[in-house]
């Protein structure tokens, strides 16, 4: 983005100029921030009248490229959940968006804990956080901003919120209540919250129809609905309607054809994302192909893999890749999951698979890559 | 030997985080290889230990979840015992809550259960990355690999020995070992998780309750060894490069 770092050599506070009297939504979260990203910009269904950075670059430099490409007055932006308090800064976001937190790229992040610290200082002021109130930290975090609108969107992995955020006490669950054993956090009463698939407040509802699998998707969506309803003021309904138009996101789960397959490819890059992936896979018995990497944006440490059980997978046929592919083979020997390493591309592990669906999962790095060995057939 | 193999996992919900857990699946993976087979009890926060496990296994968590379970742990009256009578296995955090005191995250002392003869203090900046490290009088057992991600050190006492001397890494801090261990007590900073990357550790805690165990090669496992030595230990990259001078030559 040569456009992008020429401004800010010109004018390093480009960005804060470039925001300027726009609409700035941030969305930012562990999981699901790109998806609940593209899918409130399909609910507002303003086409181009909407920025956005489609494929997650936010970078200062991306950023300002990006702004300074368009006039849209409405601004939907990614952020990565460590660059989310410099963004607040950067942008003056009048809303933002919070997803969930969990354990991430440990050798970066280091601690949830510390993650939400420096999500709730940056969160001081905010005027409006759309959050899911299913999430300790989060509401922790959120708390800090002006208003609130809390959403249950719901939270599978729950691993991460056991102690509190507020006063290190013990935050206790009963159903999807939750509340610390030493202080006033509790969770918060939800204004909008899920039925099924359908996502009702107190005067409305709308059935969410997607073309995205998996409950965790739908969970973005109620998000991403209450966001373009409450932040551009469309109807509910037509807010929801919109949501079908989003098929992938940045090649998540894009269903291709390949070497005569017909791939699913999906990211999974920590144990939350993993443990939601195996309940939306758990009735296929479809090969899968599992890709590991630890390049620096997937964390250099994948001992998380031992974090979530892959006993759901045995019997079913198993492919491992990757430049960890020893650690994944390891790790699923030890949930008696037989697998085996096929080295090189997606292609070659194709080859050795009979013709039909095959089921593709990789973290980040390697998702990309099974993504761009698609698109360039 | 026991009928069946109780391993007694110690809060896991809180000492869980870097992968640990690992450490109990391959206690059960290469008891199951030998014939044997395991128990696996989990022990809730606020739950007294169970006198009944065959081998106890802490591990690793953020500095409040460590606060909770050092809590959890001082007021069962019967820890200190029970961890002391059988082998045990702690990482990380599960390390310094075996100590006399550790530091929590703004700097100040907290009590550990001291059953271990060590002090833990906090390192100027988070160590994190491959380590390796040598065992320290542990025959049999070769070079340990694991991953570090902490900010504590270790300062042992006479009655403590070190588990490994370090070869790449940070481990204990200043003075160059890793770990701690006494009598049946085993302590380390090393995720990976290390029981999985070190089999012959596995092995080591398993024959503590079980006796003589019957060889058991692993070839995933091996070959997982010999890729994080290859990437982190600074001899293999200097025989490396020997080697390639030599062919130069």
């Amino acid at each position: 983005m040569i456009g992008g770092r020429v401004l800010l050599a010109v004018e390093p506070r480009a960005l804060p100029e470039l925001s300027r009297g726009r609409d700035v939504t941030l969305v930012s979260g562990t999981n699901g921030k790109s998806t609940t990203t593209a899918l409130i910009v399909a609910a507002l269904g303003a086409g181009d009248d909407v920025a956005t950075n489609r494929e997650g670059a936010n970078t200062a430099t991306a950023l300002a490229g990006l702004l300074a490409s368009t006039e849209a007055e409405e601004v939907v932006l990614e952020v990565d959940e460590d660059w989310l308090p410099w963004a607040i800064r950067e942008t003056s976001p009048r809303t933002v968006v919070l997803t969930n937190l969990s354990r991430d790229q440990l050798t970066r992040h280091h601690e949830v804990g510390a993650l939400a610290e420096t999500w709730r200082s940056g969160l001081a002021g905010v005027p409006l956080v759309i959050a899911n109130a299913d999430d300790p930290a989060v509401v922790w975090s959120a708390l800090a901003g002006h208003n609130h609108v809390w959403v249950a969107a719901g939270a599978n992995w729950t691993a991460d919120s056991l102690v509190c955020p507020a006063c290190g006490g013990r935050c206790v669950r009963a159903g999807s209540d939750w509340a610390c054993d030493s202080c006033e956090l509790r969770r918060p009463d939800p204004d909008w919250w899920l039925d099924g698939d359908v996502l009702r407040c107190a005067t409305t509802q709308a059935p969410l129809t997607l073309d995205l699998p998996g409950r965790f998707n739908v969970a973005n969506a109620a998000l991403a609905v209450t966001a373009a309803h409450i932040t551009g003021g469309v109807p509910v309904s037509e807010a929801a309607a919109r949501l079908g138009v989003v098929r992938s996101v940045a090649g998540r789960f894009e269903q291709v054809r390949f070497h005569g397959h017909d791939l699913r490819i999906m990211l999974a890059k920590n144990p939350a994302g993993w443990l939601e992936l195996l309940d939306l896979m758990a009735d296929d018995r479809y090969p899968l192909v599992l890709v590991l990497n630890a390049e620096g944006v997937d964390g250099r440490d994948p001992s998380w893999i031992y974090d979530v059980s892959f006993r759901p997978l045995r019997g079913r046929t198993v492919v491992v890749q990757g430049r960890r592919a020893t650690d994944l083979l390891v790790r699923l020997e030890h949930d008696g999951v037989a697998a085996r390493h096929i080295p090189g591309s997606l292609a070659a592990a194709l080859w050795k698979l009979p013709a039909g669906r095959v089921d593709v999962v990789g973290n980040y790095t390697a998702f990309r890559a099974a993504v761009q060995e698609v698109r360039r057939a | 030997m026991p009928d069946e193999l109780g391993i007694v996992h110690v809060y896991p919900e809180l000492l869980g985080t870097y992968g640990d857990r690992g450490n109990v699946l391959a206690l059960v993976h290469r008891a199951a290889a030998r014939g044997i087979t395991a128990r696996v009890i989990e022990v809730a926060l606020d739950t007294p230990l169970p006198r009944d496990g065959d081998l106890y296994l802490l591990g690793g968590g953020e500095d409040s979840a460590q606060l909770l379970a050092a809590r959890s742990l001082l007021a069962d009256d019967r820890a200190r015992s029970v961890l002391a009578e059988r082998p045990c296995l702690a990482v990380c955090a599960g390390f310094q809550l075996l100590a006399h005191r550790f530091e929590d995250a703004d700097g100040q002392p907290q009590p550990g259960l001291g059953l271990l003869d060590v002090t833990c203090g906090r390192l100027a900046r988070r160590a994190v990355g491959e380590i390796v490290t040598e065992p320290e009088d542990l025959p049999g057992v070769p070079t340990l690999t694991g991953y570090e991600n902490h900010r504590g050190t270790a300062v042992l006492g006479p009655r403590a020995r070190p588990l490994g001397r370090v070869v790449t890494g940070v481990g204990n801090g200043r003075d160059g070992w890793e770990g701690a261990r006494q009598g049946h007590t085993f302590a380390t900073y090393l995720h990976g998780p290390v029981l999985v990357r070190n089999p012959a550790l596995t092995d080591l805690l398993l024959s503590r309750v079980v006796g003589e165990l019957a060889p058991f090669d692993d070839t995933d496992v091996e070959r997982l060894r010999d890729e994080r030595l290859d990437a982190a230990d600074p001899r293999r990259h200097r025989a490396r490069r020997a080697l390639l001078g030599h062919w130069a030559a």
